[in-house]
């Protein structure tokens, strides 16, 4: 681990730049705790993406932000100021819904100039700063349509200018790019992050997907059950997961039981390897995280383990060999063919080995063998339907 | 706070709830309080134990209305299924059709019903003869059919236009004839429109007066035309215990066809 | 195939022809030169003219307009009120029991919700030390009111509830109270709920006789009433004559509705081609 910062980071000291924080937040729906005792500072000017799976309580600390849900217990401040009780219309943070939830009453202009209108602004300034909005997403000329006419990439683009064109401090964003297809989503995750850089405000991203978080986010904040599992740049949270949840949802990863012998020495799949981690108790049972591309497949007895291929599938860049090592299913990435049933040997390097203490999550994750591409879009189409 | 918030916005609810409790429950309160009192206003069974004198009125009540509702299933579920299954187009029209009639006054059709029947009527004088039909059971069936019929009809056919076409193509794929998929599939998809068409057929024909006026030609005396009876002649506590009762029947009945209804899916009643 | 099509328009045909025939011989004899309904002695608008001769029926016609429009404004006001209140009410066992309350009318007959209002107002009346005759308008727009309002309830709570609270979650994001709210965003996207529980309300008054018929009295007429009354002894065809004009009134609300809602239907599809 790089940066001894896993505890010092959910219970942040540096006070400066901090301009959300969410202190002791507990919150439960129908006796079911969603965000047990939650702690999270979010600076200035930021692309903060909370990324879990689904009921991870993302979205709920989104909404005790936006100000649609009030915490059990603890408190939410804004620049210092308590706003815990100040409901969301009075707050200087706005929301893109995960539906987009355009007015369908009104046409393009009218939803995106809503919030200039309630101020009361001059006609003359809506209208200026409405056509600099529409300019900014692109949709010049539709001014007069019904938002029901627009396809769902124009949509979000409505709800991103009506949104913006307050001039909120922060922008919350649920899951917009959801209900958009692969290509168009590839394309959104690019502008907004263009948008968020262009006007210089904090942006608040909750998704479930691993890839656009990593993408388009300066910190990502991964969760589960309730808690943070880790916060921190997307290279971080994926070179250095903080336990076997983090390494199991951000990519693929094979996860194994191993010892620490020693400084630098660890143990697993009956074999010591050499690796570049220390700070370990002597023989401190820990979790070893070994990415699919990180293993190196060589001729059988020249690696460190050997075992025997179950399964090929071709994925364009490379092939996904799952090999049976004593019992354990391994995935591995490579480049080149193997058969099936071949016997192969592993070579892994030491700085592809990753050590983590042993959590709750230990055991739960990180063995292919029941692995199925089909099993994992199921679960995730079931992800996108629920939130 | 958000449960303050909430309370303050379902307020928008209270002139409704102060009107209901005002006018719906305190007039049914009133009705058992005159039920069990009477004309003095001392409390008493009497009104309640002297219905049983009525006890044939409710239970040829019942006959007719439950041979009404029948009979409305058996014209009405296939006039559904047809228009149901028309073209869009036709569709609108089949339901225009259907609903000029419901939206003419029940009076004035039933009363029309009976100028054709009656003895000296349009059909007796078209053809002729001399039929006796006011004053029969069958003219005071025919007025609750004809009279509502398209409470049956409507219901049924929200239902069935709702069922997905491809449920169709899925069943004939799965192998189902016509006569199967429509036993098989559509029927029981069905229900819940057949429960709301039988419910609200049912409790107009049990509680019809004027129906029964006209075409009964004051042969027939049904629960309704008893309870009138009470109410013109301002026996108004024997009137209350009646009415409660026929409340009690139909509350029964309507709970036990829910109870059917559920294991079918959601009841629109 | 054909076979089946044949059977199903000789059904239709059947039963249609069944329904209208009472109509159709209604209008039929509205013409009839003869004071009769049986035998028809040649064309004439004698019945009519007799009709606009009688002031009684005017009385009824405008009585009838005023209640129902008095009592859908009310019921309307009131119910969508109530259907906004209902939609935030977190408290299910609560919720149920104001809509179960509400359908009470709904599910009674006609005769028991008449008889019970009957005897509130009598009870209501002796209370306060008034006449009860005098109150017949009051006593008929209280009761028209309540049995309409669980229809407007009906129309215009799916509206609420299929809005979902995201559009009201934006318009208070936007910068919102929630009273703002409901007045921009809610309330124009419940309209068409608002507008048809309305035209229900309105309907179902003007088509009310067994309510009315207990709760009313002789100082407020109205024309099912009057219909009632004429009805009782043997008719002459001014009746028809005055039933002709209602059909043919309903019959061209119902194009009209239809032709309009047909209309929008095509715009929408217009647009979304």
């Amino acid at each position: 681990m790089n940066k001894p910062e896993n505890d010092t980071a959910l219970t942040p000291s540096d006070a400066s730049g901090k301009l959300i924080e969410l202190r002791g937040v507990s919150k439960s729906f129908d006796g079911e705790p969603v965000l047990k005792n939650f702690n999270l500072y979010i600076r200035d000017k930021e692309f903060v993406t909370l990324l879990g799976p689904s009921g991870c309580g993302k979205t709920t600390t989104l909404r005790l932000i936006g100000g649609f849900e009030t915490p059990d217990e603890g408190s939410i401040i804004f620049e210092g100021k308590d706003i815990t009780d100040v409901p969301p219309h009075a707050r200087q943070v706005n929301t893109v819904f995960q539906r987009y939830a355009l007015f369908p009453h009104l046409n393009v202009y009218d939803n995106i100039a809503f919030g200039l209108r309630l101020k009361k602004l001059p006609k003359t300034e809506i209208d200026e700063r409405v056509h600099k909005m529409l300019d900014m997403v692109m949709l010049k000329g539709f001014e007069r349509r019904k938002v029901s006419s627009l396809s769902g990439g124009q949509q979000q683009r409505v709800a991103i200018a009506r949104s913006l064109i307050n001039e909120p401090r922060v922008l919350l964003l649920d899951e917009p790019l959801g209900a958009l297809d692969l290509k168009l989503r590839k394309d959104m995750q690019k502008e907004l992050k263009s948008i968020q850089q262009a006007i210089g405000i904090t942006f608040i991203y909750v998704t479930h997907d691993q890839e656009e978080a990593l993408s388009m986010s300066d910190i990502i904040v991964v969760m589960s059950d309730g808690e943070i599992q880790q916060i921190g740049t997307p290279t971080d949270i994926y070179n250095e997961p903080k336990n076997a949840f983090v390494a199991d949802f951000i990519g693929e990863s094979n996860i194994l039981d191993g010892t620490m012998l020693a400084d630098c020495k660890v143990k697993f799949a009956g074999h010591t390897f050499t690796c570049v981690d220390s700070g370990f108790a002597p023989n401190e049972s820990v979790d070893v995280v070994v990415r699919p591309e990180d293993v190196d497949v060589v001729e059988p007895g020249k690696g460190m383990l050997t075992g025997t291929v179950t399964s090929v599938t071709f994925k364009g860049v490379h092939y996904e060999i799952i090999v049976d090592i004593k019992g354990f299913k391994w995935m591995i990435q490579s480049t080149d063919y193997v058969s099936e049933g071949a016997t192969i040997g592993v070579y892994i390097e030491p700085e592809a080995i990753h050590i983590m203490k042993k959590s709750k999550y230990s055991g739960m994750f990180g063995d292919y063998s029941s692995y199925s591409d089909e099993l994992e879009e199921l679960s995730n189409a079931e992800e996108e339907e629920e939130e | 706070m958000k449960k303050k918030r909430n309370l303050m916005q379902s307020i928008a609810a209270a002139p409704h709830i102060a009107w209901a409790v005002l006018f719906i429950l305190m007039p049914l309160f009133i009705v058992i309080y005159y039920a069990f009192t009477d004309a003095d206003g001392a409390f008493s069974f009497e009104n309640v134990t002297g219905l049983s004198e009525y006890a044939s009125i409710f239970g040829l009540s019942i006959e007719l209305s439950v041979i009404a509702t029948f009979i409305c299933l058996l014209i009405g579920y296939p006039l559904a299924y047809i228009i149901a299954r028309s073209k869009p187009k036709h569709q609108k029209l089949f339901l225009m059709l259907l609903m000029l009639p419901m939206w003419t006054n029940l009076l004035i059709r039933t009363y029309s019903i009976m100028a054709i029947f009656d003895d000296g009527g349009f059909l007796n004088s078209l053809l002729g003869t001399e039929w006796h039909i006011i004053g029969t059971k069958g003219a005071v069936i025919f007025g609750m059919v004809y009279d509502f019929l398209p409470y049956m009809v409507l219901p049924i056919y929200t239902c069935i236009s709702k069922i997905d076409p491809k449920m169709w193509e899925a069943a004939a794929d799965l192998g189902c004839n016509t006569t199967r998929t429509l036993t098989r599939v559509i029927f029981p998809l069905s229900v819940s429109g057949i429960i709301s068409g039988v419910t609200m057929v049912f409790v107009p024909s049990i509680s019809t007066f004027y129906i029964s006026q006209k075409l009964g030609g004051g042969t027939f005396e049904l629960i309704g035309d008893t309870i009138e009876r009470q109410f013109v002649s301002n026996a108004l506590n024997t009137g209350a215990a009646i009415s409660l009762v026929m409340m009690v029947l139909i509350l029964i009945s309507l709970s036990i066809m829910n109870r059917f209804g559920e294991e079918e899916g959601e009841v629109i009643v | 195939m054909k076979a089946k099509k044949y059977l199903s328009r000789v059904y239709l045909t059947l039963i249609f022809g069944i329904l209208y025939i009472p109509i159709i011989t209604l209008v039929f004899f509205s013409f009839n030169s003869e004071n009769s309904t049986a035998e028809f002695g040649g064309f004439s608008l004698r019945w009519y003219r007799e009709l606009f001769r009688s002031s009684e029926t005017f009385v009824a016609l405008r009585n009838t307009l005023i209640l129902a429009i008095l009592s859908a404004v009310l019921a309307t006001v009131i119910g969508t009120a109530a259907a906004a209140g209902i939609h935030r009410m977190r408290n299910k066992f609560f919720r149920r029991t104001v809509i179960s309350v509400t359908n009470i009318p709904m599910m009674n007959p006609d005769i028991v919700t008449g008889m019970s209002m009957m005897l509130f107002f009598v009870a209501v009346v002796g209370i306060l030390g008034l006449n009860y005759d005098d109150m017949g308008f009051l006593h008929m727009l209280i009761a028209h009111t309540t049995f309409s309002l669980p229809y407007v309830i009906l129309s215009v709570l799916p509206r609420i509830e299929g809005l979902g609270k995201s559009l009201t979650e934006a318009a208070l994001d936007l910068g919102c109270t929630p009273l703002q709210s409901f007045f921009k965003v809610e309330l124009p996207n419940i309209m068409p709920g608002i507008l048809s529980g309305f035209v229900l309300a309105f309907t179902l008054s003007l088509d009310d006789f067994v309510i009315s018929y207990f709760v009313g009295s002789s100082s407020f007429q109205t024309l099912p009433l009057l219909i009632y009354s004429m009805t009782k002894k043997k008719v002459t065809p001014d009746m028809y004559a005055l039933s002709t004009l209602i059909i043919v009134v309903v019959f061209a609300l119902l194009i009209f509705s239809n032709v309009r809602a047909s209309k929008e239907n095509k715009r929408k599809e217009g647009k979304k081609a």
